[in-house]
């Protein structure tokens, strides 16, 4: 029920809905009716890169359940998505297990893991633990890195073609397949951090993020809030690995570095932290950022010849700066951004 | 015994320009309650200034290093003024995250202008090797721990005696009774990010002489994190005592045991204190109330 004046509800029913007004419901069938059709408009190049937003999002959503919403600082991310793409590429290649199964265990491996480096989280905050996140992703890139067994020896694993049922992804329709599957499993996990906030669990989260001592005192289980954060965190980061193993076929540490850290945190500080939306928004934000440069430079390379040479000093300066930026201008990100744009349609002609 | 002369010589080289990059985190750190994690690219932006200046313009020794310093000065005060002021007050992770940002930034301006190729640089220390007690150790290697030294007692000694390093003290301690005393804040946190940027082109300048003009000066900038933790974020003897412990034990790791391990050890050294002491040996303690 939208009025001029607010939204009223008659029933808890109708409180309880994630959409309330027309607008929102016409929005999101836009968008669905976009991401239908994307396969059918994008070439494969584009989709690929569709694709890698989709991987993405689920990792992205995972660490803004953390950093965003529980206020508790990460910078081992790199290291978590490595736990869940070396435990689903393993269990799925060398044990056999079927694909979902192993997937599941990445899921849960990866949480029991994060939360162990949670740990930490118990007694520091803010800058040490950013500190002790930073030590937990080197260790686990280390161990990565040297256990041979994990490879074989062979420095990379290597993943087999995905095969779901008994039904194998076609090497021709590779990316439009991927695509539905990981279009699936990103809106899932996008519902589910959404209902997440809804309940009890994370509304704990947010109260510690808020005010740590004064959730304490309402009743909020500090020590199982802040494990159980980066467990369900982690749990999706591990989705966002394993994910990734499948859809790349191969896993090599040189993917999860301090850099695939840093780039996911950028990704939700762009998109708007807390936000489940912004992270969807700041994921698709950080992976078109290259793509679109490399496009730009190749159209003005009649021009500006310099910036092909320079692509990737450019493209780094460029991720830099876009972080710098926002947070200068507005630490709230895309989502708040978009906000702003929605009120001055909703109220346009006037101020407000 | 030799080995051992050697790898001690070599961890305190290296552990005395980690207690100089080291240092400049300390003191940003003291005045301004800010985690610079582009520490390690103040290193990289230094030691590529004085090769341009040194190398590529063909300046004297010291006027390279003059210019040096002054450009360090001008790019601390810039960082400050222009990316961490409009910061103050925002939360943890957003400070973080700037600093990561400025980092990539400045990284990508080395790789703009210099490329990623590793550029020769003349070697200003002497190469030789002397006789210590029947070892022959390298020269240049303690004559970075003697530089290294006096630097860092330069730099205590301005901070105990001199009138600014007195006023960054006491903002240190309590920005608003600074305040009240008539002490710039504002000129105090500028003041703290030149000496980080300084220290950081005297670090940068001795790591490029040991090694090679390089983006991997850059990597040198994680490892400060285990020494200032290991020294406690806020004190400048905790620095000297946190290089030196870091640059030891990854070089008996490495020179005993296994490179590969080296490189982890001051996490788990990062981890271990972490969890026992999270001040450092020698940070103050400090009691969190409602």
């Amino acid at each position: 029920m939208a009025t001029s004046t607010g939204i009223y509800h008659r029933n808890y029913a109708a409180e309880l809905r994630l959409r309330h007004t027309k607008a929102e419901k016409a929005r999101l069938a836009l968008m669905a009716v976009l991401l239908l059709s994307l396969p059918y408009i994008l070439n494969v190049y584009w989709l690929g890169i569709v694709n890698t937003i989709l991987i993405a999002v689920v990792g992205a959503v995972g660490l803004n359940i953390l950093v965003g919403y529980t206020g508790q600082i990460s910078l081992g991310q790199g290291g978590f998505l490595a736990v869940g793409a070396y435990t689903s590429g393993i269990l799925a290649t060398r044990s056999g297990l079927p694909v979902p199964l192993a997937i599941l265990a990445a899921v849960l491996v990866t949480a029991g893991v994060g939360a162990f480096f949670g740990l930490p989280a118990l007694r520091l905050k803010g800058l040490y633990l950013a500190i002790a996140t930073l030590a937990s992703q080197e260790i686990i890139l280390f161990v990565v890195r040297r256990w041979t067994w994990l490879t074989e020896g062979k420095g990379y694993v290597e993943v087999h073609r995905l095969e779901l049922f008994g039904w194998r992804v076609d090497r021709t329709m590779f990316e439009v397949q991927w695509y539905w599957i990981l279009l699936v499993v990103a809106a899932l996990a996008v519902y589910a951090a959404r209902n997440l906030f809804r309940t009890s669990l994370g509304r704990s989260f947010m109260a510690v993020r808020d005010q740590d001592i004064a959730a304490e005192a309402i009743g909020v289980n500090l020590t199982r809030a802040k494990v159980t954060a980066f467990a369900v965190s982690s749990g999706f980061v591990g989705l966002a690995g394993a994910l990734l193993a499948h859809y790349t076929e191969t896993v090599t540490w040189e993917r999860f570095t301090l850099d695939v850290s840093v780039l996911y945190l950028a990704m939700i500080i762009v998109g708007g932290l807390g936000r489940v939306a912004g992270s969807v928004y700041g994921a698709a934000f950080m992976m078109l950022l290259p793509a679109v440069l490399t496009e730009v430079a190749q159209r003005l390379s009649t021009v500006a010849p310099f910036l092909v040479e320079q692509l990737p000093a450019v493209k780094n300066a460029t991720f830099g700066l876009a972080i710098i930026a926002f947070l200068l201008i507005e630490p709230r990100g895309l989502d708040r951004i978009w906000t702003r744009i929605k009120d001055y349609v909703r109220c346009w002609p006037f101020r407000y | 015994m030799s080995t051992f002369v050697a790898l001690l010589v070599y961890g305190l080289a290296d552990g005395a320009i980690l207690a100089v990059a080291a240092l400049g985190f300390v003191l940003i750190y003291k005045a301004t309650r800010v985690i610079n994690f582009a520490q390690g690219e103040f290193l990289l932006v230094g030691a590529y200034t004085f090769y341009t200046a040194f190398v590529l313009l063909r300046l004297p020794l010291v006027l390279a290093a003059v210019v040096g310093v002054l450009f360090a000065t001008v790019l601390g005060v810039l960082v400050e003024r222009f990316v961490l002021r409009p910061l103050i007050g925002e939360s943890a992770i957003s400070v973080i995250m700037v600093t990561i940002g400025l980092s990539t930034v400045l990284r990508a301006a080395v790789q703009l202008f210099f490329g990623t190729a590793v550029r020769e640089q003349p070697d200003i220390l002497p190469t030789g090797s002397i006789e210590l007690g029947g070892v022959t150790v390298p020269l240049n290697r303690l004559l970075v721990v003697l530089i290294a030294g006096a630097v860092l007692a330069g730099f205590a000694l301005f901070y105990s005696r001199s009138r600014h390093g007195v006023a960054m003290r006491a903002v240190a301690d309590d920005q608003q009774a600074a305040l009240t005393m008539g002490i710039s804040v504002a000129r105090v946190f500028a003041l703290a990010w030149v000496l980080a940027a300084v220290s950081a082109l005297v670090a940068g300048v001795l790591l490029a002489d040991l090694a090679a003009v390089e983006q991997n000066i850059a990597a040198f900038g994680l490892i400060v994190f285990p020494v200032v933790i290991l020294g406690g974020l806020d004190s400048i003897p905790g620095t000297v005592a946190g290089g030196l412990t870091i640059g030891l034990l990854k070089q008996f790791v490495s020179g005993y045991a296994d490179p590969g391990l080296a490189e982890v050890v001051p996490y788990l050294v990062l981890v271990g204190i972490l969890m026992v002491r999270p001040y450092g040996l020698f940070g103050e303690t400090r009691i969190e109330r409602v």
